[in-house]
């Protein structure tokens, strides 16, 4: 059931006026009020508060990162499903 | 040309030219609409994201907040108006206006005290002319709604709602808004957006979905303080939106039928042109027999 799905992160993230990116992922890293917070497949369901700063997402396969900068947000964590939500989220570029 | 012929023609001309002028606004509404329902389907994620989020906190946390909590007595509410700050849209705007008196009447009975918060200049003018109090006005941006608007709207409410009604703040928000469902249909809604009501609308998970046990990062409490303006904000951007988008709708519908008007108009105004035209022939022609005729008995 949950199981079979659990090796990968269904990845959004998601601004006031469109959805910035959304893809598989191996690894979710934010910086939440209370510090830097990782996240990996079969993580417990969590609602945390995001500080400003950047969101780097491996994307899975380990082939390549995608950053977001992400102001005045919060991250939700369910069923490996992670939604950044941010007011102003942009991708930033290498 | 005859008097009666040249007063047609003049019908004639100004409702051609208004012709061209409803039918360039109705063009541009049309295209206009596109853009503005998919920007209401672009914020579709956040407000989803938001409103999953904040249903979960309330549902998994028996934490009493401001703002979910109900007072015991209200004695205050502020009911949001969104307008449009054209004309010209047919009967966008009164649909609001007419829906919130309905709203006003309910509540002013349940010994309520009402205050007015509008956005648009079409309401602006409505309550300046009756001469109505409004607390605040917000014009300018109700054809491409801006978040920046949204989120001062929501500042505004929230910052009130949480000062006690002794000292002027209210204890229920009330929105009034024009919502988009189909090009054509566009229905005028009211939502009490405070206290909250969890949660109510089409983004409300379904009742047999099991919403999991969260975890909260920092407290039950802070998350909510910090989710809740947020979920003000994107419920107003929402109904902003939406707002624009059947704002376009009802004009392009408005100015259809004008264009319509005009072309009857023009129709009816030709043939009585015709009509002016041919009777004055007709008259020239009998006088000019008469006269020959009157000529020649003379002989």
């Amino acid at each position: 059931m949950a199981e079979t799905g659990a090796h990968q992160l269904q990845v959004s993230v998601v601004s006031a006026d469109h959805e910035v990116w959304t893809g598989t992922a191996s690894m979710v890293v934010a910086k939440t009020t209370e510090g830097e917070i990782g996240i990996l497949p079969g993580h417990e369901p969590l609602l945390a508060i995001l500080s400003a700063g950047e969101v780097r997402i491996t994307t899975s396969g380990g082939s390549g990162a995608v950053r977001a900068s992400a102001d005045d947000g919060f991250l939700s964590v369910e069923h490996d499903t992670v939604t950044i939500v941010a007011r102003n989220a942009a991708l930033v570029q290498d | 040309m005859g008097a009666q012929l040249r007063v047609y023609r003049q019908k004639i001309k100004s409702a051609q030219t208004t012709k061209k002028i409803t039918r360039a606004m109705e063009l541009i509404s049309a295209s206009r609409i596109q853009k503005a329902q998919a920007r209401v389907a672009a914020s579709g994620p956040y407000s989803r994201a938001v409103t999953r989020a904040v249903s979960a906190v309330a549902t998994f946390s028996n934490v009493d907040h401001i703002l979910t909590t109900e007072k015991a007595k209200i004695e205050r509410a502020a009911v949001v108006l969104f307008t449009s700050d054209r004309g010209l849209a047919g009967a966008f705007s009164t649909n609001v206006v007419r829906e919130s008196s309905e709203l006003v009447t309910l509540l002013q009975s349940q010994g309520k005290e009402v205050v007015y918060y509008l956005v648009g200049r079409k309401a602006a003018a409505y309550f300046a002319f009756r001469k109505r109090a409004a607390e605040q006005i917000w014009t300018g941006s109700t054809e491409k709604p801006e978040f920046e608007t949204a989120q001062k709207i929501g500042e505004t409410l929230v910052a009130k709602f949480i000062q006690p009604a002794s000292e002027g703040g209210v204890d229920e928000i009330h929105i009034v808004y024009n919502r988009f469902v189909s090009v054509v249909t566009q229905v005028p809604e009211v939502v009490r957006l405070l206290p909250l009501e969890v949660v109510e609308g089409v983004e409300a998970p379904a009742d047999n979905e099991i919403l999991p046990l969260y975890e909260f990062e920092p407290e039950v409490g802070d998350v909510l303080d910090a989710l809740l303006p947020v979920y003000i904000e994107s419920r107003i951007f929402n109904a902003m939106l939406q707002s624009a988008a059947s704002e376009h709708a009802a004009r392009q519908r408005a100015m259809k039928s004008a264009s319509d008007n005009a072309d009857k108009l023009i129709t009816t105004f030709t043939r009585l042109a015709n009509n002016a035209r041919q009777s004055e022939i007709t008259q020239q022609i009998s006088e000019i027999v008469g006269g020959a005729d009157a000529l020649s008995s003379k002989k």
